[in-house]
């Protein structure tokens, strides 16, 4: 049904003034013409709405009101979902005859095998890494003196981009010949203690570990500010009556935070670990998955629009959809256990 | 893909505590820790050795970014902090000079001209479908819903080259705003239309009753009642969605490649990464002429931006 809507929509649904600009002016006119375009559909829809009347009008109303959003998502997300998972079984090109090959040769090829490991060991170490370290900055700094300030240092990487992130730590692992002078920190550092400079991000496997750390920089604001969150939610009674009991230090912490604080540690693993399941922009950025870096966002990009194989990245983009399932059903057993 | 997540959330955890401790916090510490006095200055240490951690790589670029193309290249950032004086602007006026093959300032209104869009559409449907699906029976709403939900776990990379296909060869966009307007879009449903949908279950009822008995039709009680009552959600999701249009880079280079008439900054800088490696002067300053916009947001919105940031989570 949705393949028949489409194909009954012209080529160049929208006339060319409105579609492209060179001018700053232009652009900015496009920008207001989509604003208005979309208000005028929004209330037309509603105007729409607004003429049925009774029992039966209310019923249609409120299909109206959900029409949009719904036939975007079958249209934008379900629709090409589909076809993406059909191409994934009809071998490389994407185009031939049902065939399972694609899948085998993920996990027989050396190249890709490598990128299935990279990428296991991106989901192992971010969300652990980001997560202790965040856990262990909340705890240091709750209630402390500025504590407000000390977090936004902490969390500002959050809103930058992992462009931004990926430029910024390419410049901190910046190589230059041990006797030259160094611009790199990393590297100047390893000078000054005596050690040869290193080219981080050639070397496999150091390079992964250095990507990963970006990673961890960026996510472990977000599982600061959570962390923070929830154990500030701990009752006091209950820190109250631990400690009249003697208990304290790393005790306290083993007893009386961690298990109060479980829930939101499941969400900030699972959350950071899918999101860095799908990292793309990083590994874009700092290596183009070259020098054995590749994961399997990026692979998929490469494989669909570099190496002409659309079929392979087809199939990288479902094992994404696979590899998230698992960690979003064990977030919801555990949220069932907690309830 | 929070949403799983949202509700096992303590309560107070929902705004963003970085405010101060509260004076009554603070009274606690006094009276119940006064032995931790030791252990509280290697605490403090140790927290401190984290924050220069993770604050020392955004300063160096930032002062890279202030030095010479020379000096940057002879000399490490740190010691201009004990040798200043050659400070200056030229990285940023060679990067934003229009008609240099190296200026960002186009990329830079594109990214604008991406972002407000794809910000505001999503919200407008959004909100009209979580209505429907919050006040107004039809028939399937309740499945209609749970599958707009469990659509929170689709990746978005599944649906984007086929999406391209739609776009190029039967909507005949081509490399055009539209594709990222509406992709955006697309991807932000699910999780907004769920988040909007959860703040209008929580208004009482009553109130739309009471509206309905007054003879007002839904078209009414959404602008009148409903809009102004949803501000702080709509807010929260719209900044999540501004940080994630304006910081994408997948997206983009999927439907706009490279083409200068439309390219964001994000995908400009990557790219700039890649040719231009080693030209730290320009890197550095397109850095943060890229970053300028979503730092201040979050300086100016801290509140605001921690609440999305929470009610989002990681989407994509």
């Amino acid at each position: 049904m949705v393949a028949s809507v489409l194909s009954v929509a012209p080529s160049g649904i929208i006339p060319e003034p409105f579609l492209r600009a060179e001018s700053v002016a232009g652009k900015f006119f496009l920008m207001f013409f989509a604003v208005a375009f979309f208000a005028a559909v929004f209330g037309g829809v509603l105007f729409l709405a607004s003429l049925f009347k009774g029992r039966k009008g209310e019923q249609a109303q409120g299909a109206l009101f959900a029409a949009p959003a719904v036939l975007l998502l079958s249209i934008g997300l379900v629709y090409p979902a589909v076809l993406t998972i059909i191409q994934s079984v009809r071998g490389k090109s994407g185009e031939g005859g049902f065939s399972l090959s694609n899948y085998s040769a993920m996990f027989t090829q050396p190249e890709l095998l490598l990128v299935l490991r990279n990428t296991a060991l991106w989901v192992i170490l971010v969300p652990f890494l980001a997560t202790a370290i965040g856990l262990l900055y909340a705890i240091l700094i709750d209630r402390a003196r500025g504590e407000a300030f000390a977090k936004a240092l902490i969390f500002l990487p959050m809103a930058i981009s992992m462009v931004g992130a990926g430029i910024i730590w390419k410049f901190v692992y910046q190589y230059k010949q041990t006797e030259r002078p160094q611009i790199g920190l990393l590297n100047q550092i390893l000078k000054s203690l005596g050690f040869e400079t290193q080219q981080f991000l050639l070397e496999a496997p150091l390079n992964t570990l250095m990507l990963i750390v970006v990673m961890v920089w960026i996510q472990a604001g977000f599982a600061m500010t959570i962390l923070s969150a929830a154990i500030k939610a701990i009752p006091d009674d209950i820190i109250e009556a631990a400690r009249l009991d003697g208990v304290s230090g790393l005790k306290m912490f083993r007893h009386i935070t961690l298990p109060s604080i479980r829930a939101a540690l499941v969400v900030v693993l699972t959350t950071i670990a899918i999101g860095t399941l799908k990292v793309f922009d990083i590994v874009r950025t700092m290596t183009a998955g070259q020098f054995d870096t590749s994961v399997v966002a990026n692979e998929f990009y490469s494989q669909s629009f570099r190496y002409n194989a659309p079929g392979l990245g087809a199939a990288l983009a479902v094992l994404l959809f696979i590899l998230v399932i698992p960690i979003v059903v064990y977030n919801i057993i555990q949220m069932r256990k907690e309830a | 893909m929070s949403t799983v997540q949202t509700g096992a959330l303590p309560e107070s955890f929902e705004p963003a505590d970085l405010e101060p401790p509260s004076k009554q916090q603070k009274l606690k510490k006094s009276t119940g820790e006064a032995a931790g006095a030791l252990q509280s200055r290697w605490a403090s240490l140790v927290a401190v050795l984290i924050a220069v951690l993770w604050t020392t790589p955004t300063l160096g670029l930032l002062v890279t970014s202030f030095r010479s193309q020379r000096d940057i290249n002879r000399s490490g950032w740190w010691t201009a902090l004990t040798d200043p004086g050659g400070f200056t602007l030229e990285n940023y006026r060679q990067a934003l000079e229009p008609g240099s093959s190296a200026s960002l300032s186009q990329y830079f209104i594109n990214t604008i001209v991406i972002t407000v869009p794809a910000v505001l559409l999503p919200l407008f449907l959004a909100s009209l479908a979580a209505y429907a699906f919050a006040w107004m029976p039809f028939p399937g709403r309740n499945a209609l819903f749970v599958a707009v939900f469990a659509l929170q776990i689709v990746p978005l990379q599944i649906a984007l080259i086929p999406l391209l296909d739609i776009y190029v060869n039967k909507l005949g966009f081509g490399a055009s705003y539209w594709s990222v307007w509406l992709s955006h879009t697309i991807f932000a449903l699910p999780l907004a239309t769920f988040l909007i949908h959860n703040f209008m279950r929580e208004l009482p009822a009553e109130l739309m009753e009471a509206a309905r008995v007054d003879g007002a039709g839904h078209v009414t009680i959404f602008f009148k009642i409903l809009l102004p009552l949803l501000t702080p959600a709509l807010a929260a999701f719209g900044i999540f969605q501004f940080l994630w249009v304006w910081n994408d880079l997948l997206v983009s280079l999927v439907f706009l490649g490279g083409t200068p008439d439309v390219a964001p900054i994000t995908v400009r800088v990557a790219e700039l990464s890649g040719s231009r490696g080693s030209a730290w002067y320009l890197l550095s300053a397109g850095a943060f002429i890229s970053m300028i916009v979503p730092v201040a947001v979050f300086l100016a919105l801290q509140r605001f931006f921690v609440r999305g940031l929470l009610a989002g989570g990681l989407k994509g």
